[in-house]
């Protein structure tokens, strides 16, 4: 096994891309999830330790030119305290509302939760029907470069991106939600706090009339990464909706999903729950005015 | 594995503390094992029972997920530190008056939580305090009387300006 030989703190982007670049390295944040997957050995220990808790730069919420961006370092307490994203993008707040508990809510950071790449990851729910991308930064040519992707497309499988070595998921970015956009984000677990959700369901679409003129969904823990639902936001589309419709389109989501059986739950109990999740969530966005 | 060790100074319950750690080790560790502070316990060891709590720079986290290297430059309180120089703390006091304590291993997990709670908003309510200490498991008490010694302890500390005005 490895041994670790070399730690950092850096505090700025320049300085951690050209460590990075060095060599192998495990980065760490809040270390929410770092800890404990290296004391039970579910995570490869490599040469460098490095400490990105320091760089200011990628901590913080902020809006320019119709893009919301939000730092890969701020913590899910800032995301729950933001009451400018409760305003404009309240699925996120929702979604950090369910996070674990308070006290990792404090230390567990929005980049941290997306590399972490776990199906059932409570932030990438929301963020994919806001239809977000991610912002990688690296060390090219003696400065920091930077590449975007959807986040839909990060994932690859259960703990895996499309990250290389060399990268830092910088921040998240996504269009300020339009006018009457609606949202709504719902995990099911044995109790609200600190479970990891057997599914969970993420929608936002803008709403208008009773009817959605367009729509995002998105499924969690029903496939190795987390997934849109782009039949079920199919069949949403320019429908009015009524308690058959809500129905059909309830059914559509459960076709829609093949999850595994595993000990939290069962592949039919999941399916059963994304049908009822979806139900549930449409009856109250139905009754919502606009 | 083997580990490199990094030297790291930050305050702890109001002292300035110079260690060197072991680049893995995990906050929890450092405190009980190598300073001897035993009074965070402890418990899970993931984050799930919140036996660990301790402030840094304020706020609340759980000390077992911690990086032991990340307290550099930072000011640490645990239960050791929270008594005031006329003794307990206003939520020592209420967990006393209200018997919120039976084993006592979840106490001073509960006892940072709440203090953290009381210093982030003075005016809370009963469903906030609830889902306040989500993250704190207690086997014993069922709760109610840890709910009722935090909700006093809030009052005593909105009545006290008045007491002293």
């Amino acid at each position: 096994m490895a041994n670790v030989e070399r730690y950092e703190a850096p505090e700025s982007l320049p300085e951690l891309t050209q460590i990075l670049a060095e060599g192998p390295a495990t980065m760490f944040a809040g270390g929410t999830d770092v800890v404990p997957q290296m004391r039970v050995g579910a995570r490869p220990v490599r040469p460098t330790l490095i400490n990105i808790n320091r760089l200011a730069d990628l901590r913080g919420i902020s809006e320019s030119n119709g893009v919301v961006r939000i730092g890969g370092l701020t913590s899910v307490a800032d995301i729950l305290d933001c009451a400018f994203l409760k305003q404009v993008a309240s699925v996120v707040v929702q979604a950090a509302d369910c996070f674990a508990s308070g006290q990792v809510r404090n230390a567990a950071t929005l980049g941290g939760n997306i590399c972490n790449a776990s199906p059932a990851g409570d932030m990438i729910i929301p963020l994919l029907v806001l239809d977000a991308e991610v912002e990688l930064a690296s060390w090219r040519n003696a400065c920091v470069a930077r590449r975007r992707m959807p986040l839909c497309d990060f994932f690859t499988g259960p703990g895996k991106t499309c990250i290389e070595d060399a990268e830092v998921l910088a921040a998240v970015q996504f269009p300020v939600p339009k006018p009457h956009t609606v949202g709504r984000f719902r995990k099911f677990g044995t109790r609200p706090a600190l479970d990891i959700a057997v599914v969970s369901v993420g929608l936002a679409g803008v709403k208008e009339n009773g009817c959605f003129k367009d729509a995002r969904v998105a499924f969690g823990a029903v496939a190795p990464t987390p997934i849109r639902g782009r039949n079920t936001e199919a069949a949403l589309v320019h429908v009015e909706l009524d308690g058959d419709r809500i129905s059909d389109i309830a059914q559509v989501a459960e076709q829609e999903v093949s999850p595994i059986s595993d000990v939290r739950a069962s592949a039919w109990y999941r399916t059963h729950l994304i049908r009822e999740l979806m139900e549930r969530m449409l009856h109250e966005v139905h009754q919502t005015r606009d | 594995m083997k580990c490199i060790k990094q030297e790291i100074s930050f305050t702890l319950n109001g002292g300035a503390v110079c260690v060197d750690v072991p680049v893995t080790t995990d906050t929890l560790t450092m405190l009980r094992d190598r300073l001897k502070l035993t009074g965070t316990k402890y418990g899970c060891g993931e984050g799930e029972c919140g036996a660990c709590t301790i402030l840094v720079d304020g706020v609340a986290v759980n000390a077992c997920l911690m990086f032991a290297v990340d307290c550099h430059g930072r000011e640490l309180t645990t239960i050791e530190g929270v008594q005031t120089e006329d003794g307990l703390s206003t939520m020592q006091r209420a967990f006393v008056s209200c018997g919120a304590t039976q084993c006592g291993f979840c106490t001073p997990g509960l006892i940072m939580q709440g203090t953290s709670l009381l210093n982030r908003s003075p005016d809370i309510s009963v469903e906030q305090i609830k889902r306040g200490i989500e993250g704190n498991l207690c086997r014993c008490t069922g709760y109610h009387k840890v709910i009722d010694a935090i909700a006093t302890a809030l009052d005593s500390n909105r009545s006290a300006p008045k007491e002293h005005s």
